[in-house]
């Protein structure tokens, strides 16, 4: 690599990079102690030592690890030789030959081993890297930067700021972001598009700022990223699901190999808290919307009740123990390839049932809970998910019954008698107004493709759960988008 | 510590201070009196100025200068007044 000058000050001369805590500089410090005694200018930087090599006058302080980062060392001793102030070669450790023709001096090491492997640069040492990028590369963010006064709490801080989502955030430090944008090779000033409602740019920095705070590894940015720009899609219609004075938050569900790799959730407890990925994954993306879109409650989100979900809610589909195809192939994409599918969703309204054995009765108990999302008396509003445990898909394996055939099922027993969901009937004001039902005896109480299945949770428990959308769907609301996730 | 802007940066940094009211005949001031010494001579001396200009008055008192306002004060006089004068130095 060409280096300039700046970091040694020499011109044309030798410079050598050594750390005590290694056996191949300790065997050469005779061949330092001679080189340093020669006529060429040398510069010897010790990085974890100044007393180290013993014996040589003028030893340089690298244990900030300064030059060792500007000039790339990744192992010790490095030798190198400059020329008008440029590098011309190096030799990486001990190799006599190699040094005694770098050197000019061909008695070097005499009496020593033809060559020994050296050992890691100090500076590239685990998590030291990024450190040395942040203190003197040039890692330069876009974000404001926000001073903190030493004497003020930074979590106080953040929350005086209104960046939290009432828990407390992760400081979005320089060395953080700059960690977190590693888990991604987008461009951190990409811009991902506009973000509801205030319709500022969101970019990959911005998403990653947001994804420190959320706790979020970096190894979890493909699929922040790709939940963000699915909800930024004009189907799912992230301004309406904010807006709403309903309950819905942004349901994330994962497919594919990244679950597996990066520690989801898809088991026991899969809705619920416990896992990094699950929890710090759909919170990224609420901050995001939160922060860069300006979305808050009793701002532009009017939600009456809202749901624990708007903290987070985001898990896996179970495709390993599942004999059902995935969400994901059901909607389009080969398996083994990655997605996430953003879905404007209410709370976990679980299905009891511990008794049937046929795949009839099973349905019809699930059929049943469907019926209520919203109201017992809506049809043709809110899409569902309808997430099957394992216990209650073991029932239908049993059967023979693939994920169509259930579907086929459901469809028939949510066909809503008219008489029943008309306004008015069972003395309820509330209910399908009788001008939309029109001659027909029977409504469907899903739009076409309203209803997702999927499959999830532990092995123990005959409890299988819906999730209600928001009352708007299909056009008129938000659409379910399934995004590819780029790793 | 140094911490990186997750917004969307279009409110400024700072918090900016909320505009005076451009008049203040109407509105109900608090006259905190701090604890020093005099002060107390000071406010009485405000108050009757504002009573000439047809503001209504409210009086508070902080047990201490050397501590900030206690919470149930600072909320009590947020929930009574407009605006607040300080008696703050000697």
């Amino acid at each position: 690599m060409t280096v300039s000058i700046s970091p040694t000050g020499i011109t044309d001369g030798l410079v050598l990079v050594a750390k005590r805590d290694c056996q191949t500089c300790e065997l050469v410090q005779p061949v330092m102690r001679e080189l340093a005694r020669g006529a060429r200018p040398l510069a010897i930087y010790s990085q974890d030592d100044p007393e180290f090599p013993e014996g040589v006058a003028g030893v340089r302080d690298d244990r900030a690890l300064e030059v060792s980062f500007r000039l790339g060392i990744e192992t010790v001793p490095t030798l190198i030789r400059l020329e008008g102030g440029r590098e011309v070669e190096r030799v990486v450790g001990w190799q006599r030959d190699e040094w005694r023709a770098l050197t000019g001096v061909n008695s070097l090491g005499e009496g020593l081993p033809e060559w020994r492997p050296g050992c890691g640069s100090k500076s590239v040492e685990p998590g030291i890297i990024d450190e040395l990028e942040i203190k003197y590369g040039d890692v330069a963010f876009k974000s404001r930067r926000i001073e903190i006064d030493p004497h003020e709490d930074e979590i106080e801080a953040m929350y005086s700021r209104g960046w939290s989502d009432g828990l407390p955030l992760v400081p979005p430090t320089r060395l953080r972001v700059h960690r977190m944008l590693k888990g991604t090779n987008r461009q951190p000033s990409e811009v991902l598009g506009l973000l509801p409602p205030d319709l500022q740019p969101v970019t990959i920095e911005k998403v990653a700022v947001n994804a420190v705070m959320a706790g979020c590894a970096p190894e979890y940015m493909p699929v922040v990223i790709a939940a963000v720009e699915a909800v930024l899609l004009e189907p799912f219609n992230m301004h309406g699901v904010l807006a709403t004075t309903m309950f819905c938050a942004p349901i994330l569900i994962v497919n594919g190999p990244v679950a597996r790799a990066i520690g989801m959730n898809a088991r026991g407890n899969a809705l619920g808290q416990g896992n990094r990925a699950n929890a710090t994954i759909g919170r990224a993306v609420q901050l995001c919307v939160r922060n860069v879109g300006g979305g808050r409650p009793q701002g532009v989100d009017r939600s009456t009740l809202g749901t624990p979900g708007k903290y987070t809610f985001c898990f896996a589909e179970d495709e390993e123990h599942s004999f059902w195809e995935p969400l994901s192939v059901e909607r389009g994409f080969a398996r083994g390839t990655s997605t996430v599918t953003v879905f404007a969703g209410d709370a976990v309204h679980g299905i009891v049932d511990q008794q049937s054995r046929t795949p009839e009765s099973l349905a019809r108990s699930f059929a049943l809970s469907l019926r209520s999302v919203s109201h017992y008396k809506l049809a043709q509003g809110a899409d569902a998910i309808l997430v099957v445990c394992p216990e209650h898909e073991r029932t239908f394996k049993a059967a023979g019954w693939t994920k169509a055939r259930l579907r086929q099922e459901l469809d028939g027993l949510l066909q809503l008698p008219a008489e029943e969901v008309v306004r008015g009937a069972g003395g309820i004001a509330e209910g399908v107004p009788a001008a939309a039902l029109g001659d027909r005896k029977t409504i469907p109480k899903f739009r076409k493709d309203g209803l997702l299945i999927v499959r999830a949770g532990g092995d123990a428990g005959m409890f299988s759960a819906v999730i209600a959308g928001w009352g708007a769907s299909g056009a008129i609301g938000s659409t379910p988008v399934t995004h590819v996730i780029k790793v | 510590m140094e911490l990186l802007d997750p917004t969307s940066e279009i409110s400024p940094e700072r918090r900016i201070r909320r505009a005076p009211p451009d008049k203040i005949a109407g509105l109900t001031v608090g006259l905190l009196d701090i604890s020093k010494p005099r002060g107390n001579i000071f406010l009485d001396r405000i108050e009757q100025r504002l009573g000439e200009e047809g503001v209504a008055v409210k009086r508070y008192k902080k047990p201490t200068f050397t501590r900030p306002a206690p919470n149930d004060l600072v909320q009590k006089i947020a929930s009574e007044v407009d605006l607040v004068i300080e008696g703050l130095a000697d």
